[in-house]
């Protein structure tokens, strides 16, 4: 079972007590009546979306119900670092994986048939 | 002549358990869903008549009643019937939410030596008495549904349900009795 460490309870817990709450560190426009329809779109729609190392929030939503930021490999499914909501993009701790360490689909798997 | 209405318990009449484990509906309580900003708490506290704990996973129990810490400005509040706990926290005077939810609730009171592994059933949590100590609690899932979890004993716990989710959670609790038994 994955376990996801939550900074609020201060400790891991299980997955089943998260839900994932879509990318981090979204600013909501300041003039948001004044921005152009592309720009309302880039802001409310479009996402990265990436492979590898993303920042999303995640809720605690069994649990302590709060939201917070988590650094996670989209890949293997682990989980970086979490930290709370509020606080900006925290760089990765020099023993994170890096994107060459991360183990890829094709690397373990793609011939296996 | 009109038959006077009787207030049956959501778990009245549920019977269950195993030769490791006791399971019993719970009576009656009052509760309220408090949330307050960390200034505020002390001032709760005092008008409530325990100290609302601040710490994760904790407990607080006093004058007959209880605090769960839920998170960081969420407790839930436990007292027996009557206890007046909505107009206690209105004479705190700070600005707070309380939403009586004595009956949207309901508990089941998990005892014996397989009391944990009933649980731990439905439950994901660590429920060893060195992470999860006497006095612990926690919201948290039970197979399919949510629950509020707290440690009243080395070997009994109380699990807070909605009370539309109390069937479910005492026929899981049930199957878990028995397998604790084994
Ligand atoms: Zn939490």
């Amino acid at each position: 079972m994955l376990l996801i460490h939550c900074p609020y309870c201060e400790e891991d817990r299980s997955e089943l007590e998260f839900r994932w709450a879509g990318e981090a560190h979204i600013a909501r426009p300041e003039n948001i009546a004044a921005i152009s329809d592309e720009e309302f779109a880039e802001y409310f729609f479009l996402r990265n979306n990436e492979k590898g190392l993303t920042y999303e929030r995640w809720r605690h939503i069994h649990g302590c119900g709060r939201f917070f930021n988590a650094a996670r490999d989209t890949v293997s499914d682990r989980f970086l670092m979490t930290y709370k909501a509020g606080l900006p993009k925290q760089a990765l701790p020099e023993t994170g994986a890096s994107e060459k360490t991360v183990e890829t689909y094709e690397a373990t798997e793609g011939d296996a048939r | 002549m009109v038959d006077p209405v009787i207030r049956s318990l959501p778990l009245s009449g549920s019977y269950g358990g195993s030769s490791a484990v006791r399971l019993e509906a719970a009576p009656p309580a009052e509760r309220l869903s408090l949330r307050a900003r960390p200034e505020d708490v002390a001032a709760l506290s005092g008008a409530l008549g325990l100290d609302l704990p601040v710490k994760p996973k904790t407990s607080a129990s006093a004058n007959g009643r209880m605090a769960l810490w839920l998170g960081p400005d969420e407790w839930l509040v436990i007292g027996e019937e009557g206890a007046g706990l909505m107009q206690e926290a209105t004479n705190s005077g700070v600005t707070h939410s309380a939403v009586d939810i004595s009956h949207r609730n309901t508990a089941i009171l998990v005892s014996g030596p397989g009391a944990a592994a009933a649980i731990n059933t439905g439950c994901p949590q660590d429920l060893s008495l060195a992470v999860f100590p006497v006095g612990a609690c926690s919201r948290t899932v039970f197979g399919k549904v949510e629950i509020v979890l707290l440690r009243t004993a080395v070997d009994a716990f109380r699990v807070e349900i909605w009370r539309s989710f109390s069937d479910y959670a005492f026929g899981l609790l049930s199957e878990g009795a028995r397998d604790a038994a084994f």
